[in-house]
């Protein structure tokens, strides 16, 4: 027993020191790298690239889904997943038109947004938590439920009257020309990043997502932490569609048609493990931006987005299978 | 292997087509039942060879897109070639989808990187690659050959092709998966993998299996697909994969691997297909279909859930404890 070495204080072994190469393999400092990367041939090909202007523009087209991606990184952590993101999407924009034809204002439409968002959250939660269902069954199917009812309610027609309050924010900047959506989104990234990585809330749900049985025996109220996950999810999407409808101004059955693989393609490019327990907030907000520049770099060299997806598809596989492919050929030289 | 769920699912199919026959009594005409199977034919071969995946906890979401991109490649074979042979045309559309499931297979049982991430990856890459190779233009009817669009108009003793095809696929899983070892090694790499590993089972050559299966058989479907409905483009089939899924579903089959039977698949097909086909009939908008199918996967996975709960047989009662101890948490 007393043989035992006690450790001096401040020399707690915590971790491995860390050495150059372990940075430099890091997802986030890829990432920093395909995103230079990503930076640099846009700017070689095209001219019209490196504008600051059209640049924050360019962020019209990503931040709503990035504001998504938030929830579905944090939800995929847990090892969980939400497929239903653009459909509550749909369905949210479709109340948003209905209330909005009854004379609600831009506000009560976000109380609106918010409110049928986070109940479709709820829905989600609920039957996971509740009745201890695959999440990723009860999300495909309450992604038809939802974009079904859109369409049962909308049919071939669409919802265009908005107040202007709202098409201004949607389409609106603030100060310098910095976009509204993209300036609520990275305020929502710095808040998800702090409660992540920098609070306990953060810790306990890297530990359910690294082994959700020892965190519920270790206290962790793992249900409410997953319920309120799903409801954050709805939530965010119900934002996404708040500012998606002002910007395009008007709805139809399939708004945001597909979002939901886009998201998760961000939040797995962004490093976060779909087995769980793994994954940065840094890291998702910097695949959002490789993805959203690079569409928006073909987009400016008129490449059809069909193809842009080819790309994207490409990128998330070959970012993947890359680090697996090297670790591999660098165990087998050894 | 649940048959008391099969035979309720049967029912209730069953007083649909009654319930909806009441109110439209065409819809219970043999031509119109018989129309119903052939609608349905795609979803009982596809959800067969997704229930295979789904048995080694897997997913392929990259069905239809491997569809859609094998029907151009073999429109595009018979508009340039008009003179191959239908049966080479077959041919090479079960072994172009072989070879995309097949790319599947590969990055997952040789890489390691998780199906899901996999198929989604791949489900974009094919339906882009039928954009490019088609340079976007659309091939319909008048650009394919008549021997080409044939083969989905032949009838058989009443039934139509479609219909004899999807039984032989359904014949072949039914000896796959219940009579030889290689199928009853999926079900054993879904029950438990960690055995199955003891038993000396690869769960790698059973994930490439499955997912060059998979392939095979939407590369077939991608076919019959295009020369049944004579067109061809980047959209066909567009979000099929998920109507795959439900399908399963609600015949059964467990997204968690391990549990599903040919018979659930189809009944689950089937069950969605009068749907699609009674909607019409009994004037409800076809805006309808997707939040009654919605509805109908959350009630079959929590009717699901519970039967599978209650047939569940845990061995050890240390077992029983702890599952009893950590109510709620259960791996998605």
């Amino acid at each position: 027993m007393s043989e035992v070495a006690a450790p001096t204080r401040y020399q707690v072994a915590d971790h491995a020191p860390r050495t150059l190469s372990d940075f430099l393999l890091r997802w986030e400092t890829i990432l920093v790298g395909l995103l230079i990367l990503t930076i640099v041939v846009n700017a070689i090909l095209t001219p019209y690239f490196l504008d600051v202007g059209n640049l924050l523009d360019a962020t019209f087209n990503f931040s709503e889904k990035a504001m998504i991606a938030l929830a579905m990184a944090l939800l995929i952590i847990v090892r969980d997943i939400d497929l239903s993101v653009a459909a509550i999407v749909a369905l949210v924009s479709l109340t948003m038109g209905l209330t909005a034809k009854a004379g609600a204002d831009t506000g009560m439409l976000l109380v609106v947004a918010l409110g049928v968002g986070a109940a479709c959250g709820a829905v989600n939660g609920a039957l996971v938590t509740g009745l201890a269902l695959p999440s990723i069954v009860v999300t495909i199917g309450t992604m038809s439920l939802f974009r079904g009812i859109a369409q049962v309610v909308l049919g071939d027609q669409a919802l265009t009257e908005y107040p202007d309050a709202l098409l201004s924010i949607g389409q609106g900047y603030i100060g310098a020309g910095v976009p509204v959506s993209f300036a609520v989104f990275l305020l929502l990234a710095l808040c998800v990043g702090f409660v992540m990585h920098k609070t306990p809330l953060g810790r306990r749900i890297f530990a359910i997502g690294a082994n959700p049985d020892a965190s519920r025996f270790s206290g962790i109220p793992v249900a409410r932490i997953r319920f309120g996950l799903f409801v954050l999810s709805g939530l965010l999407a119900g934002l996404a569609a708040w500012f998606l409808t002002g910007r395009i101004g008007s709805t139809r059955p399939n708004i945001a048609q597909g979002w939901e693989l886009e998201v998760v393609t961000v939040v797995i490019l962004g490093g976060v493990s779909i087995a769980g327990g793994s994954g940065t907030i840094p890291g998702v907000v910097l695949a959002v931006f490789v993805l959203g520049l690079t569409t928006f770099g073909m987009s400016l060299m008129n490449v059809p987005g069909i193809v842009i997806n080819v790309l994207l598809g490409l990128l998330l596989i070959v970012v993947l299978a890359a680090p697996i492919v090297i670790r591999r050929w660098m165990a087998f030289r050894r | 292997m649940n048959a008391r769920r099969e035979i309720l699912l049967a029912v209730i199919i069953l007083a649909l087509i009654v319930g909806v026959g009441i109110r439209a009594p065409a819809f219970v005409a043999l031509s119109s039942l018989l129309g119903v199977l052939t609608d349905t034919s795609f979803l009982f071969m596809l959800a067969l060879a997704q229930m295979a995946v789904l048995l080694t906890r897997g997913i392929d979401l990259s069905v239809a897109a491997n569809l859609a991109l094998t029907g151009m490649v073999v429109a595009l074979v018979n508009h340039a070639a008009p003179g191959v042979p239908i049966a080479a045309i077959v041919v090479l559309a079960i072994a172009f989808g072989a070879a995309l499931g097949l790319v599947n297979g590969a990055l997952i049982a040789g890489l390691g990187i998780p199906p899901i991430v996999v198929t989604l990856g791949t489900l974009a890459v094919y339906r882009g690659m039928i954009f490019i190779i088609a340079h976007g233009a659309w091939l319909t009817s008048k650009d394919m050959s008549a021997a080409f669009l044939s083969v989905p108009k032949a009838e058989f003793l009443g039934f139509s092709s479609l219909v004899w095809i999807a039984a032989a696929v359904a014949l072949a899983f039914w000896i796959y998966l219940n009579h030889t070892l290689a199928g009853r090694a999926l079900y054993a790499v879904g029950g438990n993998p960690v055995a199955a590993r003891y038993c000396g089972i690869d769960l790698g050559r059973q994930q490439l299996t499955v997912y060059t299966l998979a392939g095979a058989v939407s590369g077939l479907c991608g076919y019959l697909w295009v020369s049944r409905y004579g067109i061809a483009y980047s959209d066909i089939a567009l979000g099929y994969e998920l109507t795959v899924i439900a399908a399963c579903v609600i015949g059964g089959v467990s997204i968690a691997g391990g549990v599903g039977s040919v018979s659930g698949a189809l009944l689950g097909a089937l069950f969605l297909g009068v749907i699609v086909n009674a909607l019409p009939v009994i004037n409800v908008s076809p805006f309808w279909q997707m939040a009654i199918s919605g509805a109908v996967i959350l009630a079959a996975v929590i009717v699901n859930s519970r039967t599978e709960r209650r047939g569940g047989k845990l061995i050890l009662p240390e077992a029983r404890r702890s599952a009893a101890a950590v109510p709620g948490v259960a791996r998605s």
